[in-house]
């Protein structure tokens, strides 16, 4: 089963984002620990794609498609900017020193690593394009 | 998202409710920004209500912490849901902050 939504890049837009997964996932009975995993998965890179690849242009849009295969969900977001955005994978931050430096940032990227089974950025034409899958039973 | 002060003698208990994300982040850090915030000897945080949090949120947190730990301002979370308490244990935070099952068990933290 297959889901498609697009949204300008505003962080206005991070419940819709949510609301769509959760919806999406709705009808396959899943612990609500595990929907929540894939939720956050998407809210967290549609958030850095807003706020640091299109630096909140609303003029500027996402495009997010969610396919449910057996027992597989697969996402994939694509920016329309022609910035270029991969980020760095920070497995292991040390969350004690982001306390002792007052951090707020950093993490974001870390979480996703962490919940989905496979995390991919990638260039389609002059566009961004992230990849992320996760086994769900 | 809805941040409700309720303070007592030396406690000041906010009750969260909705979803902290990178967008409504804001509304916690301005309540816990506030200088006044550190004449009180803890600060509950009541989870019951609050169904959704993202890094954005957890960072509001771990920015202020280092500042209550200088006052001596305890910070304590409580009634958190299942899916929320399992962010904090992805990260390893719940090692690093103080998370009880219930309000009593925060007021005696």
């Amino acid at each position: 089963m297959k889901s498609a939504l697009r949204i300008a890049c505003s962080r206005r837009h991070l419940q819709q984002v949510r609301d769509f997964v959760r919806n999406h996932l709705s009808n396959r009975q899943l612990p609500e620990v595990t929907v929540n995993q894939v939720v956050l998965a998407v809210d967290e890179v549609v958030a850095n794609f807003i706020i640091h690849a299109n630096g909140e242009d609303e003029t500027q849009f996402l495009d997010l498609e969610l396919d449910t295969d057996g027992h597989d969900i697969n996402v994939e977001i694509a920016d329309h900017s022609d910035t270029v955005y991969l980020p760095g994978q920070h497995q292991n931050p040390d969350l004690s020193e982001y306390i002792r430096q007052g951090r707020k940032g950093g993490m974001g990227m870390t979480l996703v690593n962490r919940l989905m089974d496979r995390v991919e950025f990638f260039t389609r034409g002059n566009h961004t394009v992230c990849h992320l899958s996760k086994h769900i039973l | 998202m809805k941040v409700t002060a309720q303070p007592t003698a030396d406690t000041l208990t906010l009750l969260l409710d909705g979803e902290l994300d990178a967008s409504s982040a804001i509304v916690l850090d301005t309540e816990l920004a506030k200088p006044d915030i550190l004449d009180y000897r803890k600060v509950l945080i009541d989870c019951s209500k609050l169904s959704y949090i993202s890094s954005a949120g957890l960072g509001v947190f771990i920015s202020h912490l280092q500042r209550f730990q200088d006052a001596n301002v305890k910070l304590v979370f409580f009634n958190m849901q299942e899916k929320v308490f399992n962010v904090f244990e992805i990260l390893g935070l719940d090692a690093l902050m103080t998370i009880v099952p219930s309000a009593t068990e925060a007021e005696a933290a």
